[in-house]
């Protein structure tokens, strides 16, 4: 089918679309399908398997004319993509938790060495103790690591923005690799009706890939030798302007990815923060309930807003800051813990934000979900009702809470 | 059954599970060998397999997929006296862990690591693994696996462990013999057990029909050369039991500071009132 307008009524869309039902792996797969990828190099786990299952099969039945590598780790599966993608392939990957904590030195060396790698997370707990279910441990292990961080919300947005992290991955103002984190059975395994494009269309928006120095036998090059006191941080610095400079270049894709299918992409989303004096920041599928909340306090009269972010890595400072200006409070929701930290990683990453802004709210830690545990409207209640006691007694009485918790 | 060797946890595996006769002749031959359960650690991988960790009435640890012998060898090494028995996967032993198994024959800690050897990722639900035969469908293979398959007890032959055997989930009365023999053998011990996956890949006929006990001919499980060539036979018959079995000096002998007793109970030899002095 063919949409005159998306729901705002804002464009019409310039591509023709299908509406179907996949639950988060599948539309990953799909995604990377469509993105025509040329390697993959994956090893199964829980909640990611399905996506390496399917794109395998897209392999064999020639729907996809790629290369699945069925490694024998995660520290091969990454270890291959970064191979494959200087030797100037597109490649896609996607693991959880600890295949996620098995592949840590490759992320950096995927980052250093500017791969254009794609990388799904559904998102999974760390051990011990061993639990398959939804944390956020593993999406944060990544956040030093010089990836590009991108996170859905729902189903639609794991397809969308896998589409657009190949985009912006091998977009030549970024060169650097990406992830997209969804949460784990919430989204990876939950069926939703989504439009994906039409084939026929992808490419109008993702060409093939135009590698930046590709591996070449006849211009032989080195990637990655010893690099002492004399250079390195010279080109660390270098690593780190080409990242932060690929945050304007990544709002431009995300824009021509809206006008593209009429859905709106932006680095972060917010609801009710015209008003708002009290908001809470929340990542993947748990903002869904926290806006559904927040819209039936709103009909109440409480002035009380939604913040979540769709890109996390380069972090978005400026939105932020526009975003909670004018908050006397923001509850910080972080499905992680950071052992012995002035709070979790979302909640360091706000604070360090807007540490210089002359006027900003209240800020306070609330701890949830941890291995699945479900966040209910009650607790999002709850932690509303904190934030608007602390606004009104202009202070924080508990600078980290846990909701869901037994006592 | 009412063995001390067993907890009264539900087991969740699937019914006709090749994990089942692994467990119980895990607990016949603890029987046999009366070791007191406090005296016993249980290392588990994670898989399937991995849950025979709660059902072992015995001090259990289950670790991260692939590091069974790593953990094995630092509790035995901090207490020469307990008994360690690691059970991995083939996903576990052989893919995500492999790099483990060649040190730890060569290094030759006293443990006995016993793999669960089902061909294929249980757990995850029916992925190729190394010791998926090639040709096989499977859930990453859809088309078969283009894959050659590892032969493990050449692995663990070449990489120089002192005792190799090859056991089968459909002979339970042999798996004991082998798991006793494991146990009480001075060194590692490495056990291949064929086990089928009812849900994934069942292989109790082809097995069946295959397999034939060592014991049962003149095989001389001395030899390296034989036990070498004996590794490779794998066709219209399979040979099962002990291929190989040394005695060489344990890694945990050659150490002096075991010699009168394990780490745990050795006091901390530091005059910490000179280290002050020093330090102040
Ligand atoms: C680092 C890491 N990667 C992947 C997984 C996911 N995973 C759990 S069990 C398993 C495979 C299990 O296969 P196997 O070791 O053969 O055990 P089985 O289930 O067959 O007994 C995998 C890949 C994991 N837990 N950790
Ligand atoms: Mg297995």
């Amino acid at each position: 089918m063919s949409c005159k307008s998306n729901r705002n009524g804002e464009r019409r869309m310039s591509v023709k679309s299908r509406r179907i039902g996949l639950n988060g792996d599948t539309a990953v797969a799909y995604a990377a399908k469509q993105a025509n990828v040329d390697v993959i190099s994956a090893y199964p786990i829980t909640p990611q398997t399905i996506m390496v299952e399917k794109l395998a099969e897209y392999v064999n039945n020639g729907e996809l004319d790629a290369v699945f590598i069925p490694v024998e780790s995660e520290h091969t599966a990454l270890s291959a993509a970064v191979g494959a993608s200087l030797a100037g392939a597109r490649v896609f990957t996607a693991t959880a938790s600890q295949g996620l904590a098995l592949m840590y030195e490759i992320l950096w060396i995927a980052a250093g060495l500017r791969t254009t790698v794609v990388m799904a997370l559904g998102n999974r707990a760390f051990s011990p103790n061993i639990n398959i279910h939804c944390s956020h441990d593993d999406l944060y292990a990544v956040r030093d690591t010089g990836w590009i961080e991108l996170i859905a919300e729902n189903v639609q947005e794991a397809y969308d923005l896998t589409l657009q992290a190949f985009k912006i991955s091998e977009d030549k103002k970024v060169l650097f690799p990406s992830t997209i984190s969804l949460d784990g059975f919430i989204l990876t395994h939950s069926l939703e009706a989504l439009y994906v494009i039409d084939d026929a269309y992808v490419e109008n928006f993702l060409p093939p890939k135009d590698p930046v120095y590709p591996i070449d036998p006849n211009n032989p090059i080195t990637y990655g030798p010893l690099d002492l006191q004399d250079y390195y941080i010279e080109h660390k610095k270098l690593q780190d302007y080409h990242f932060e400079n690929s945050y304007p270049r990544i709002l431009e894709i995300f824009q021509e990815y809206s006008e593209f299918t009429g859905r709106t992409y932006k680095p972060i989303k917010t609801y009710g923060l015209d008003d708002a004096e009290v908001a809470i920041m929340i990542l993947g599928s748990s903002a869904g309930t926290a806006r559904f909340v927040a819209k039936k306090l709103r009909e109440k009269g409480q002035k009380v807003g939604v913040i979540s972010l769709t890109l996390y890595r380069p972090f978005p400072v400026d939105k932020i800051k526009e975003a909670t200006k004018g908050l006397k409070a923001l509850a910080i929701m972080d499905r992680s813990l950071s052992f012995g930290s002035p709070g979790a990683q979302l909640y360091m990453d706000v604070a360090s934000a807007l540490v210089n802004e002359r006027e900003k709210p209240l800020l306070f830690n609330v701890i949830y979900g941890l291995g699945g545990r479900d966040l209910t409207p009650d607790q999002v209640e709850y932690v509303f009702k904190k934030a608007q006691e602390y606004a009104k007694e202009g202070e924080v009485k508990e600078l980290k809470l846990w909701v869901g918790v037994r006592e | 059954m009412g063995s001390i060797y067993l907890t009264n946890k539900k087991n969740v595996w699937c019914p006709g599970c090749g994990n089942f006769a692994i467990l119980n002749a895990l607990i016949k031959a603890l029987e046999r060998l009366n070791l007191k359960p406090e005296s016993v650690v249980l290392v588990s991988g994670i898989g399937c397999h991995g849950r025979i960790n709660q059902y072992v009435n015995v001090n259990s640890i289950h670790v991260i997929h692939g590091r069974v012998l790593p953990v094995a060898t630092g509790i035995k090494i901090s207490n020469n006296r307990l008994t360690v028995i690691g059970h991995a996967g083939d996903g576990d032993a052989y893919a995500i862990g492999l790099g483990h198994l060649p040190h730890a024959a060569r290094r030759n800690v006293d443990l006995t690591y016993i793999i669960h050897n089902n061909m294929i990722f249980g757990l995850t639900t029916g992925q190729v693994t190394p010791t998926t035969p090639k040709g096989m469908r499977t859930r990453s293979t859809p088309y078969g696996n283009i894959e050659n398959p590892l032969n493990p007890l050449l692995l663990a032959l070449v990489s120089g462990a002192t005792f190799v055997a090859r056991g089968f989930a459909g002979d339970i009365k042999h798996l004991i013999y082998l798991f006793e023999e494991g146990i009480k053998h001075k060194g590692f011990a490495f056990i291949d057990v064929l086990q089928p996956c009812v849900t994934f890949y069942n292989t109790y006929s082809y097995f069946r029909e295959r397999v034939y006990r060592l014991e049962e001919t003149d095989y001389d499980y001395t030899s390296f050369k034989k036990a070498i060539a004996k590794a490779t036979e794998w066709g219209e018959r399979i040979p099962i039991g002990i291929f190989y079995k040394i005695r060489r000096e344990t890694f945990e002998e050659q150490l002096f500071q075991l010699k009168d007793k394990p780490l745990v109970q050795q006091e901390i030899r530091i005059n910490l009132e000179k280290v002050y002095k020093i330090l102040s």
